[in-house]
């Protein structure tokens, strides 16, 4: 045979070739070897450590928010929690139909757990149930063993334990939202389930420093996620405690205080301007909102015409009627309009222009001097100084004693209220020119002007420190000891101008005429100095006067005059100042008044900021002496009217 | 005594066969062998019976099966050919029909005892056939171009059966096979020529033909990161896996991406890439080489036969188990598409492990019969046609 033929030649030179070529191809592969492990290497080892490493965030501790004295306004507390792997679980729905039977699964709520079920891989835990009661998690504790991918744990959650009396302060958390993400820098912790956020109030405020820093461990992961091991681990930074400078007990007596009413009050230290009491009520309870509120109960709260979503005591911005009284005494005579002495006889009412304003009180307070005219509130003797006075004299004394503006206190939704001035008045769309009989309104807190209870309690303090301007902080540590003067700059009044605004506020307490005499604190003698203020929420026509006023009680509780009452005290050692505003609770000294002595005596007591010396100053005998003889006092117990 | 001295005959000659068993080559089979066993071994986390103890297993039968056909005289393998081819064929037409009545793709055919996959014995039979078709021509009739229809057909019918099982792996090992069994044997240039651009015209009109998987398969080749965790995201995390392992390679049942099942199919079609990122480029290039060392004994057998038929055998398993190579390592790196080969010898599974070491066998047998002539028609003229050694 052809051993050496043709058939083997041409095999041999072919075999060749396809050897050849099948060389080169293994070289190709070398080749692509060559470009993957060595000269891509670094990359793919990268690729490869990301496949391999997931970063897990662990959430910090949310700070606690705390009053002064280190009580808890707001804390985090274990929140029992039921959760099923599937994968564990084999048949899902029949687990969840065997935990139905001992922990209320509505329907809906089984078919949202169904639908997130779905969405998830089946070795991550679902969260069938949030928020149990104890019992309930001890029933499923009890009967877990039995169900394969039952679990339940303790996470921790946020809880106010005074959720009402605390309500707009503290403010709430809740799940991010959409919006939420858009407005705020990025912060890995939005990607928690269980990260909640501070909506409102202090949480709101300060929710950076009481977020924390997030731990973070890095896990080795399979290709599906699961979790291989544990790699490395950084627990995070627990969010910063809140020392606020209020005063628990205190705001908590101060809500019970004020019942159901619609109202507002603010107690603060007049020398360091720590607040130690923000309370705004009605209230709410914030828990209701760190799991998603219910929208009938969220209706509820919208429709409530009493607003107890409303912080009011920074957000409600009201006429301050009389109580703005003193501050029109010291701009008259700062400016040299008139002396303390220079007398006003009110006759009931004073024409000017075309119109007559009227006093509140209708048979007129006969003569009255500058500190009397406090004393009794008469509209006329500031309608004639008003007449007198230019309204930016007004409103430059109102600004120095904190009206008007901001004070940046450390809480969301602080308004600026409003001084009226004619430069402000330009910048409105009509009725661009300022007409002097709006200026007499302005004299006794009507018309355009508008102050929040905080800006009232701040105005206090400053009449009360001897004219500093002491400005307001739910931050303890922001607070410096000392007086106000030592560490706030003066307003810039003459000492003998605010004498007569501390000296009408004294004798609306002590004077015997005044309007909130009722109102002194029986056991602790010469306590407050005060101002009363009712406003009027509608203008009262000729034609109502004429058909005789309708009597307060008498009128639908939205047109209800608002009561305001200011005061500070006590008065030989100024200490603390308190504003507050009943919403359409009637008249000041009848009904704000007697709500801030009880309030002002609670705090002279209980002494926050260590400085009244905390005792009352009279022994039981004594106050019983002082009872008789409070009953020689003529107390005015009227509905001041104020004019528009 | 005729008898005593016949068998005494027999058994001197079986002990110069098993003498003459080309031993480096064996050793270099082991070699690659006791890769693939390490490999399991570390891609079932160190759990021994799960892949690696049974795939001894089938290597010990294998290679049993191995070292017999490579003592069976040449010419019994000439004489069993088509009939080897023939039963390749009835059985892929049996895995057609019965998947047409199941309802489904099956590549299977159960006997009952034993579960057989026709395509790959089809591999073998195709070789043989190949081989002794063109064991009987002449150069000449071989440059006639009516002697490629028969070998058309007998490489045609098998394809045709296999892709539409459907699968385009085995059937372009079965095509390419054959395709080189006819360069060897001389089969003029210009068919080839002809033939590529059939055969690309071929694959653009079967492409439409193609299930939705293999097209996406097709796509995804040509671009793999256009879609991350779909199909292309095997391929993506086999080349992170392979990058990954870099020269030295993450250490022995160290490799995270084939750990953490990142890697698909890892004890099967993806264990190179396993292989690569544990024992990095000095693993992969070792087995390459292994690989390389075998292809190349492959081709100095078939050049030292002095039969055609055994020539042509040789040439046809070498290309073969080369084509395994190739298509299943550029397969893994991302150069050509994803198509289901087996890494020979290595990745898990008993099927191709047998078809392998049957080539083995034969390839063997050429060597351990290089001396041996044989006449075209199948005639040995030094006698002993009786006998299986």
């Amino acid at each position: 045979m052809d051993i050496k033929g043709e058939r083997y030649r041409k095999l041999s030179r072919r075999a060749v070739i396809l050897g050849g070529a099948q060389a080169l191809g293994l070289l190709t592969l070398v080749g692509r070897m060559v470009h993957l492990q060595i000269i891509n290497a670094d990359q793919y080892k990268l690729l490869a450590e990301e496949n391999r490493v997931d970063l897990r965030l662990i959430s910090p501790l949310r700070g606690r928010i705390l009053d002064r004295h280190g009580r808890e306004i707001a804390n985090n507390q274990l929140n029992y929690r039921v959760s099923v792997i599937p994968e564990q679980a084999g048949d899902f729905k029949a687990t969840l139909a065997q935990l139905s039977g001992i922990i209320p699964l509505p329907p809906q709520k089984l078919e949202a757990v169904l639908r997130q079920a779905a969405r998830s891989r089946r070795f991550l835990p679902v969260t069938v149930s949030d928020n149990l009661t104890w019992e309930e998690f001890a029933r499923v504790n009890s009967i877990a063993p039995e169900l394969p991918g039952v679990q339940s744990d303790a996470g921790r959650s946020r809880f106010y334990p005074y959720p009402a009396e605390f309500a707009h302060l503290a403010g709430y958390v809740g799940q991010i939202t959409d919006k939420d993400l858009e407005e705020l820098p990025d912060d890995p912790l939005y990607m928690l389930p269980e990260f909640r956020i501070g909506k409102r109030g202090l949480e709101h405020y300060h929710d950076k420093a009481l977020r924390g820093v997030p731990g973070l461990r890095r896990v080795e992961v399979n290709a599906l996620g699961r979790e291989v091991r544990e790699l490395t681990r950084d627990d995070g930074t627990p969010g910063q405690d809140l020392v606020t400078s209020i005063d628990a007990d205190l705001q908590r007596f101060t809500m019970q205080r004020l019942a159901d009413q619609s109202a507002a009050v603010v107690v603060m230290n007049v020398q360091s301007g720590e607040v130690v009491t923000l309370a705004s009520a009605p209230g709410f309870d914030p828990n209701d909102f760190n799991f998603g509120i219910k929208t009938d109960a969220w209706k509820a709260l919208l429709k409530d015409e009493r607003k107890p979503l409303m912080n009011k005591t920074v957000q409600g911005q009201y006429p301050p009627g009389s109580t703005f009284k003193p501050i029109v005494a010291m701009a008259a005579l700062e400016a040299g309009l008139i002396s303390p002495q220079d007398t006003v006889f009110c006759p009931g009412s004073m024409r000017f222009g075309s119109r007559t304003f009227h006093c509140w009180k209708r048979g007129g307070h006969g003569t009255v001097n500058m500190v009397s005219a406090q004393e009794q509130s008469c509209d006329v003797y500031f309608y004639e100084l008003a007449r007198r006075m230019d309204v930016d004299t007004i409103a430059d004394m109102a600004n120095r004693f904190g009206l008007g503006h901001r004070h940046g206190i450390e809480i969301d939704q602080e308004r600026d209220g409003l001084v009226p001035t004619r430069a402000w008045k330009k910048t409105r769309k009509r009725d661009r020119k300022w007409h002097d009989g709006e200026t007499l309104s302005v004299s006794i807190g009507q018309g355009y002007m508008l102050a929040t209870p905080l800006q009232l309690a701040v105005m206090a303090s400053r009449i009360a420190n001897g004219g500093y301007a002491v400005t307001p902080t739910l931050v303890k540590s922001k607070a410096k000891p000392g007086r106000a003067a030592d560490n706030f700059p003066p307003v810039g009044v003459a000492p003998e101008v605010l004498k007569v605004a501390q000296d009408g506020m004294i004798a609306v307490m002590e004077g015997g005429h005044g309007t909130a005499g009722r109102a002194r604190i029986r056991d602790w003698p010469r306590g407050l100095a005060g101002k009363t203020g009712t406003s009027q929420v509608r203008a009262i026509t000729a034609a109502m006067r004429a058909g005789g006023v309708p009597k307060n009680e008498s009128r639908p509780w939205q047109e209800r005059d608002n009561a305001l009452f200011i005061a500070w005290g006590p008065i030989d050692n100024p200490a603390y100042a308190i504003a507050i505003i009943v919403e359409h609770g009637g008249g000041g000294s009848a009904v704000a008044a007697p709500i801030a002595r009880d309030i002002m005596r609670e705090a002279f007591i209980r002494d926050p900021c260590g400085l009244t010396g905390g005792r009352p100053m009279l022994a039981e005998a004594a106050l019983q002496e002082l009872h008789l003889d409070g009953h020689d006092h003529h107390d005015h117990d009227h509905d001041e009217d104020g004019h528009g | 005594m005729a008898d005593a001295r016949a068998a005494r005959n027999r058994y001197r000659l079986l002990i110069s066969k098993v003498m003459d068993l080309h031993g480096s080559m064996m050793i270099v089979l082991l070699c690659i062998a006791g890769i693939g066993f390490a490999m399991l071994y570390s891609v079932s986390s160190g759990d021994f019976g799960k892949l690696a103890g049974r795939q001894m297993i089938v290597f010990a039968i294998g290679f049993t099966c191995m070292v017999t056909i490579a003592l069976v005289h040449v010419r019994w393998w000439w004489k069993l050919s088509y009939a080897i081819y023939g039963v390749g064929l009835v059985m892929l037409m049996a895995v057609e029909i019965i998947g047409d009545i199941g309802g489904g793709a099956q590549r299977w055919l159960d006997l009952g005892f034993v579960r057989l996959q026709p395509s790959e014995i089809m591999k073998i039979g195709l070789v043989m056939a190949l081989a002794r078709y063109y064991h009987g021509l002449t150069l000449d009739e071989v440059k006639n171009l009516k002697t490629l229809i028969k070998p058309a057909l007998l490489i045609g019918l098998p394809s045709v059966l296999v892709l539409r099982q459907p699968d385009l792996g085995t059937m372009l090992l079965i095509a390419a096979g054959g395709a080189t069994l006819l360069f060897v044997a001389g089969v003029p240039r210009k068919v080839f020529l002809v033939g590529a651009v059939v055969g690309v015209l071929g694959a653009v009109a079967g492409f439409y033909q193609l299930h939705d998987y293999q097209r996406d398969r097709v796509f995804t080749f040509l671009d793999p990161d256009s879609d991350p965790l779909g199909t292309g995201y095997h391929i993506q995390q086999s080349k992170i896996a392979l990058g990954s392992g870099g020269v030295s390679g993450k250490g022995f049942m160290q490799g995270t991406q084939s750990h953490l099942d990142f890697l698909p199919e890892k004890q099967t079609d993806f264990i190179f890439t396993a292989l690569a990122e544990e024992f990095g480029f000095v693993g992969g290039v070792t087995l390459v080489t292994l690989y390389a060392v075998l292809i190349g004994y492959g081709f100095l057998i078939a050049l030292s036969a002095r039969n055609h038929f055994a020539r042509l055998m040789a040439v046809g398993v070498t290309t073969t188990f080369f084509l395994y190579v190739f298509i299943n390592i550029a397969m893994v790196m991302g150069l050509i598409p994803v198509v289901g080969v087996p890494l020979p010898l290595v990745s898990f599974g008993g099927s191709a492990m047998m078809t392998l070491l049957i080539g083995m066998g034969l390839l063997m047998n050429v060597y351990v019969h290089r001396n041996v002539v044989l006449s075209r028609q199948g005639t040995v003229p030094l006698g002993r046609q009786g006998t299986v050694l």
